[in-house]
């Protein structure tokens, strides 16, 4: 198959407008007639929940959480970007572009990327509408920061809380249409699988995870933004909850899934500390504007922090990265925290720590100031570690946080299976092989308020659409595997629980495909895997039954999806014999241990199409251009 | 450390539930949730069913968590969601008594899991600014106040967890209420909207069968994001003033006659 990635021709700043002009529209008082359905209502799927719905289409929105409210986007600290340039310090949206291309490594598609930057500026406007209470200067107007990989200040927040009132904003504007009867919610629903017919997206099977009950819900299209598969790691900085079923599962019917070993690795997350931990906690990254972040210049120093003067200390972001100094991108912040831990210079009690130190910082502005900028990330550092980072330096340590592959999509975010849209980070466009800071939230309403209310209407404008019956052979077959696949977990009644299994992946994953890896790891982890997925399928046990709320079985399913997962994440690491952003292979490296790329080889997106159980998928390959940004060795000196 | 949990379990909404006794071990490092995974783990194992208890991102930022310890909604650290409780707070030998929350308007809908759809439906009824996505004017084409964008961010920290209901002894959802209608009024996009959003939002929360503010003050002591109950008095104001002025709109809003 050919990934046809439909860009609109002509120069990239006309791109978009183009396309707009030359979409078909469905008439407004058509609208109604068509029915979206909507898988997540996180910032694209609550914002393109709502966004389609006051458009006129019927919604139907899903997620696993009790209320859409929860959805993890809402976990987001540190902010938003936007080319707004309100503070004159050379911001454009060409800037933000070329940032944001760079920062990917040079594996992202510049139309798409393109295309965000320009309505970055958009979102602002439309957040600030609904209502999301910004953090404002005396003035009245609104406050920047800067975030990694980027020298002009452009990300918006609100305290550490931006994620949230990001999605207060959308899930209101949802909640509101939900009131209006436009759109029809679904909390605590989880998607098992997606229902084809003639080959087009036309609908879901879901679980109602209150009463078990299996049900069919049909439509002219689907959107999935069901977000990342970082908790694959299974210690990660994702929601519990977060899983890759829904994408799976589309993936198993024939969309292709790009880049799935671009993982983004935070540098700034709190270090591990027990065998029993069950996930880890990110300290955004706009600490790094004023925190500085260094290790004991010798090895196995073992002093107190305050203890160890200046000069006997190594700030080494900003011994190496001197123009970026603590704000370079987050893949080289996190693999260079990792170098000076494998060295023997980590600081805590395991080794694997390095300090992030705001004393410099108190010192210039004071307690005060330090406290209304970061004051509720202070606060959660010290309910989880039980020490006060105004006192003492944080301990951070790098962690899952993101990740930049997801399914295949066009220009117009539909997968290569007609009307099955992905919007979010759920799919693969716009970070490339390492997306930088600030930018998930912008792409995520970027998607779901501005790109799929148009490219929805083109599509379902197009096509045309013969109503499918409830007991259309596709249907009952789609009900049946989900039926079947539960049936099968619980009559197993092994001795190990799923999430015995899901920390034994993780730690392959972390170990062999998380910072750097290398062909003999991932070979290695392509040995373990099947073995692990194969004693899982005999040896897992699921408590209770299928016809009421259980925990232990939505687990067992998400678990048995990472399994498969984490294997062709592995086989992508191995085949992208490269390195690139996030994506470190220790065979390639500079002589000062950068990412070296190979774009005579790979300058392309990898995508990976299923072709059966138990059999190698299809490398699909999709060729990267570069006509705006020259194609450069990435610095950050 | 060593303690002893009585939990409620109940099999689902129709069925009656009761305390059930555990013992766990516990490090006290660990979260609260993780103590409670440790529990799980073990029970799974031994072929019985582990407690539901929702939880999402345990970071206290979702309001998905939240049950009551010893008698306090999110346990005995203030200021902090069960999530964010670390079992340092406890000593050894402890017995803790964990229940759900306990409110008409929250069914349970097992052992520790409510279902708190009517704080969506009080949201649906008038919790927002109607504002077309598409259409919005420049972000700073209007200036706000410093000190009231940041007392409409403080109102707008509300995770929504419920604990405020949990706490109050006529389980009222006012601080709930008051802070989503205080972060809005806050702001001048809001206006337009402050007297009709304040009818709607009251009038959800009385058929939802939630009670009525007689100024405990439990909600403020159990908001895990210090939400204050001066936003109560506001919504009270906005109430009243919207009630005076009855279903009425201001003379002119009503068209012209195009």
């Amino acid at each position: 198959m050919e990934l046809k990635p439909n860009i609109p021709d002509g120069p990239i700043e006309k791109k978009w407008d183009r396309h707009r002009f030359e979409m078909k529209l469905v008439n407004p008082a058509n609208k109604r007639k068509y029915t979206v359905i909507m898988v997540g209502s996180g910032l694209a799927g609550a914002g393109g929940a709502a966004a389609m719905a006051e458009l006129g289409y019927k919604v139907k929105c899903f997620c696993y959480q009790d209320s859409p409210r929860r959805a993890h986007s809402i976990a987001a600290q540190g902010g938003i970007n936007a080319a707004k340039n309100y503070h004159n310090d050379g911001d454009s949206v060409f800037r933000l572009f070329y940032d944001t291309v760079k920062g990917g490594d040079f594996r992202a598609r510049e139309a798409n990327v393109y295309r965000l930057a320009q309505v970055s500026v958009n979102i602002i406007d439309q957040c600030v509408a609904l209502g999301v209470p910004f953090a404002r200067e005396y003035g009245g107007l609104l406050d920047n920061r800067s975030f990694g990989g980027a020298q002009v200040s452009r990300t918006f927040y609100a305290r550490g809380q931006t994620g949230q009132q990001l999605l207060l904003g959308a899930y209101q504007a949802l909640e509101r249409q939900i009131g209006l009867g436009q759109v029809e919610m679904f909390p605590r629903h989880e998607m098992q699988e997606l229902v084809l017919v003639d080959g087009k997206a036309r609908g879901i099977v879901v679980r109602d995870m209150v009463t078990g009950e299996v049900e069919t819900h049909l439509a002219d299209a689907v959107c999935l933004a069901t977000g990342g598969y970082g908790n694959v790691f299974y210690l990660a900085t994702y929601a519990k909850g977060c899983n890759t079923t829904a994408i799976w599962r589309a993936y198993k019917k024939g969309a292709p899934f790009a880049n799935p070993c671009f993982t983004q690795i935070h540098p700034t997350c709190i270090p591990v500390t027990g065998e029993y931990q069950s996930k880890l906690t990110l300290m955004s990254e706009s600490l790094r504007n004023d925190g500085r972040i260094w290790v004991p210049k010798a090895k196995g120093d073992k002093r107190a922090a305050n203890e160890i003067p200046k000069e006997e200390r190594d700030y080494y972001l900003e011994r190496m990265y001197p123009s970026f100094g603590n704000l370079a991108p987050r893949d080289i912040a996190s693999r260079a925290a990792k170098r000076v831990c494998d060295e023997g210079r980590g600081v805590g009690p395991t080794g694997f720590g390095v300090y992030l130190d705001f004393h410099d910082a108190i010192e210039r502005l004071g307690q005060k100031k330090i406290e209304e900028k970061y004051g509720n990330l202070f606060e959660m550092y010290e309910r989880i570690t039980d020490e006060d980072p105004y006192k003492v330096p944080m301990r951070i340590y790098p962690a899952s946080h993101y990740t930049m592959g997801g399914l295949w999509v066009d220009y117009n975010l539909m997968s290569t299976i007609p009307g099955l849209f992905v919007l979010g980070e759920a799919n693969f466009s716009d970070h490339g092989a390492n997306r930088l800071g600030a930018s998930a939230l912008m792409q995520g309403l970027g998607d779901g308020y501005f790109i799929i209310p148009y490219t929805i209407g083109n599509y379902l404008a197009r096509e045309k659409f013969p109503a499918v019956a409830a007991d259309h052979p596709e249907v009952r077959a789609a009900e049946k595997a989900v039926s079947d696949r539960t049936e099968r977990l619980l009559s197993i009644r092994g001795k190990r629980t799923a999430t015995s299994f899901h920390r034994e992946l993780g730690k392959i994953m972390w170990e062999h495909c998380g910072m750097a890896r290398d062909r003999k790891g991932l070979e290695h982890a392509l040995g373990k895997i099947p073995g692990l997925r194969e004693e899982f399928w005999k040896n897992v046990t699921v408590p209770g039954s299928g016809r009421e709320l259980n925990q232990s079985l939505e687990l067992a399913g998400r678990v048995a999806d990472f399994l498969e997962l984490g294997e062709l994440m592995c086989l992508d690491a191995l085949e992208r014999d490269e390195s690139c952003g996030s994506h470190f292979r220790l065979e390639h490296q500079m002589a000062d241990g950068e990412a070296k790329r190979n774009d005579e080889k790979f300058c392309h997106v990898a995508a990976w199409q299923y072709t059966g159980e138990g059999r190698k998928p299809d490398r699909l390959v999709e060729p990267l251009v570069y006509e705006n940004v020259e194609l450069a060795v990435r610095s950050y000196k | 450390m060593k303690l002893t949990l009585r939990i409620w379990r109940q099999k689902d909404a129709k069925s009656k539930g009761a305390f059930v006794t555990y013992t766990a071990e516990a490090d006290e490092e660990m979260s609260f949730l993780e103590m409670l995974d440790v529990v799980n783990e073990g029970l799974i194992q031994r072929g019985e069913e582990p407690i539901a208890f929702d939880h999402d991102c345990r970071e206290g930022i979702c309001g998905t968590c939240g049950f009551v310890i010893n008698g306090r909604a999110h346990g005995p650290r203030e200021r902090t969601t069960v999530c964010q409780l670390h079992m340092r707070s406890f000593q050894d030998g402890d017995t803790l008594t964990l229940e759900p929350w306990r409110a008409d308007a929250f069914p349970v809908l097992k052992d520790l899991v409510v279902d708190r759809g009517a704080f969506d439906r009080i949201i649906a009824a008038g919790g927002f600014i109607a504002s077309a996505i598409g259409g919005a004017p420049d972000a700073n084409a209007i200036p706000i106040r410093k000190e009231n964008a940041d007392l409409s961010m403080d109102a707008a920290a509300c995770i929504g967890c419920g604990a405020c209901v949990a706490a109050c002894p006529n389980a009222a959802a006012m601080l709930f209420v008051s802070a989503k209608m205080g972060h809005l009024a806050m702001l001048p996009q809001g206006q337009p909207e402050r007297m009709d959003r304040a009818r709607a939002m009251v009038a959800q929360m009385d058929a939802e069968g939630f009670g009525t503010c007689t100024n405990h003050g439990e909600c403020e002591a159990a908001c895990p994001k210090a939400i204050r109950m001066e936003f109560i008095g506001r919504m009270n104001a906005d109430y009243v003033k919207a009630s005076l002025t009855g279903g009425r709109r201001a003379a002119g809003s009503e068209g012209g006659s195009g």
